[in-house]
């Protein structure tokens, strides 16, 4: 899932001085599992910002909604009745949310309230970990399912720089070297053998930048 | 220095390598008189590649300066700063000014230097950039583009003998040589009986290995060391020589045991060679030289 964080709350109030009348949309999916954009961090930003406008003897009016997911036209369709009676709307989805909402809706300004960090797993209660850096040319079935192009801070393919210390990361002490991690794993699987040979350069070229992907069946339509 | 690097690797003798740090800043009076005090005593001057990630004056003019000296130079890469375009250009460039002789390092991270919010680039890691260089040679670029006049180099790597753990080192290591690299320098060395099992692995390649050696100032750095570098282990034994020096005499110390390294490695024919790196006291490597025998 992707990974995000909410800003701090006075960036958010930051960039909505001046504004009246909010509306702030969560969403279902992602955000809401890592506890940053789903239906209680609506509620917990709009109270937030009610407060603070209270304190400083500020009429605002906020709206609050979370739809199943922004990242789908049909979820973002339900905003069109309720949009219009707001000055600004606050997204608390991931980047790609907040610009799905602000294409449908371009006539009317939408304000991020997170910073997308990644894409990543659930490691433990209130834990995510990044995993994927989406690169469009997967090798995992090399590394042992262990990415080094994530989990290596350099994203190194041929091993381990020599910033490697008792299998941690030269960049964090904390964090574990992904080379080690791949070679453990390996060895456990028996298959050191994929690891010994040079590894091609990353092939840029099919991370096209923005990436669009078009299911077969619906080429012809496009 | 009349020899190549090349032939001095190929000869057979006994080779050593020394380190110039370029400045931060246009400065270079106290660069220049390492280069002029060390060309001379040495088969070849690494200029390091914004060492720590730390900005300084570029590489290439300083291996330039070098050689217009009548010195050797070794230009180290790392892959931190230069996409695949940029490495190869600047080796093609490098070529026509006669710089022959390349390092090839990943590289430190970005954040560990004094620029941490610059873009790491790490398009390559060291063992793609050997190859790079190996295809230069062969006349084709990185994407298989034929050039016109293929340039030759004297391709090096780098390895950690202390790395913990050692197997996915040796595999990177296996993979340098398969790349091209002619010789090896290693991480700082200081337990000869790891060093020398090391060795009796490194032996089955047909590569020329050079031990590092870094020059010990006090019992504290070596401490220091041992708990932040990666890839160092200063033995109890030499710490304790190093703490029971003399007063204001650690420096000294720290040559005697440089130079009584550089002497059994030597003697015993343990390895091709030693680089020499005296981080902050370039000045001293002759009287390390001196202390193992050698001038
Ligand atoms: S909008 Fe973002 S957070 Fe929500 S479902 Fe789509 S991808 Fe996940
Ligand atoms: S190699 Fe890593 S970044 Fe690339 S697709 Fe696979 S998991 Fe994702």
């Amino acid at each position: 899932m992707i990974v995000a964080d909410r800003k701090p709350f006075d960036d958010i109030k930051a960039m909505l001085e001046g504004f009246e009348k909010i509306l702030i949309v969560g969403c279902g999916e992602c955000v809401s599992v890592c506890m940053v954009g789903g239906e209680k961090e609506v509620e917990i930003l709009a109270s937030q910002l009610r407060m603070a406008a209270g304190k400083e003897g500020k009429k605002i009016e906020i709206g609050e909604i979370t739809l199943e997911r922004q990242c789908d036209r049909e979820y973002l369709e339900l905003l069109k009745d309720r949009i219009n009676n707001y000055d600004v709307v606050v997204s608390m989805a991931c980047g790609a949310g907040v610009q799905f909402l602000a294409e449908m809706y371009d006539h009317k300004i939408v304000l991020p309230a997170t910073n997308t960090r990644f894409i990543g797993v659930t490691e433990g209660e209130g834990v995510w970990a990044e995993r994927c850096r989406a690169c469009s040319d997967c090798v995992l079935a090399e590394t042992g399912g262990i990415c080094p192009v994530t989990i290596c801070a350099k994203g190194l393919l041929n091993g381990p720089c020599g910033g490697t210390n008792d299998g941690k990361c030269e960049v964090d002490k904390n964090k574990d070297c992904a080379w080690t991690l791949i070679y453990n794993r390996l060895d456990k699987l028996g298959r050191l053998d994929s690891i010994r040979e040079i590894f091609p350069a990353k092939r840029y070229s099919v991370q096209t930048r923005p990436g669009r992907r078009i299911h077969e069946a619906f080429k012809e339509k496009e | 220095m009349a020899k190549s690097f090349k032939e001095a690797l190929e000869s057979g003798k006994f080779v050593i390598t020394a380190e110039v740090g370029p400045p931060k800043g246009v400065d270079i009076e106290e660069m220049k008189h390492h280069i002029e005090l060390l060309k001379d005593k040495v088969d070849g001057l690494n200029v390091t590649d914004n060492q720590s990630s730390v900005m300084r004056i570029s590489t290439l003019p300083v291996c330039r300066l070098i050689q217009e000296a009548g010195g050797e130079p070794i230009l180290q890469m790392t892959c931190r700063d230069k996409n695949r375009i940029a490495l190869q250009a600047e080796l093609l460039g490098a070529y026509i000014l006669g710089i022959k002789n390349v390092l090839c390092l990943t590289g430190d991270y970005v954040t560990v230097g004094d620029h941490v919010d610059a873009k790491p680039v790490f398009d390559l890691d060291s063992v793609l950039l050997l190859k790079a260089i190996s295809g230069l040679e062969q006349g084709k670029d990185f994407a298989g583009n034929e050039l016109k006049g293929s340039p030759a180099f004297c391709k090096g790597a780098i390895v950690t003998p202390e790395a913990n753990p050692i197997e996915p080192q040796l595999i990177k290591f296996e993979k340098k040589i398969k790349a091209g690299a002619e010789f090896i320098q290693t991480q700082a060395i200081y337990d000869l009986d790891n060093f020398k099992k090391f060795m009796k692995y490194a032996r089955k390649f047909d590569v020329k290995i050079m031990a590092g050696i870094v020059l010990l100032v006090s019992a504290g750095m070596a401490r220091y060391m041992n708990a932040n570098v990666p890839g160092i282990f200063v033995p109890k034994d030499l710490i304790d020589e190093m703490a029971g020096a003399e007063k204001g005499k650690a420096l000294e110390k720290g040559i005697e045991i440089a130079g009584r390294m550089i002497k059994t490695l030597k003697d015993e024919k343990i390895c091709d060679g030693v680089h020499i790196m005296a981080i902050g006291k370039e000045g001293k490597v002759p009287d390390i030289l001196a202390a193992a025998g050698l001038i």
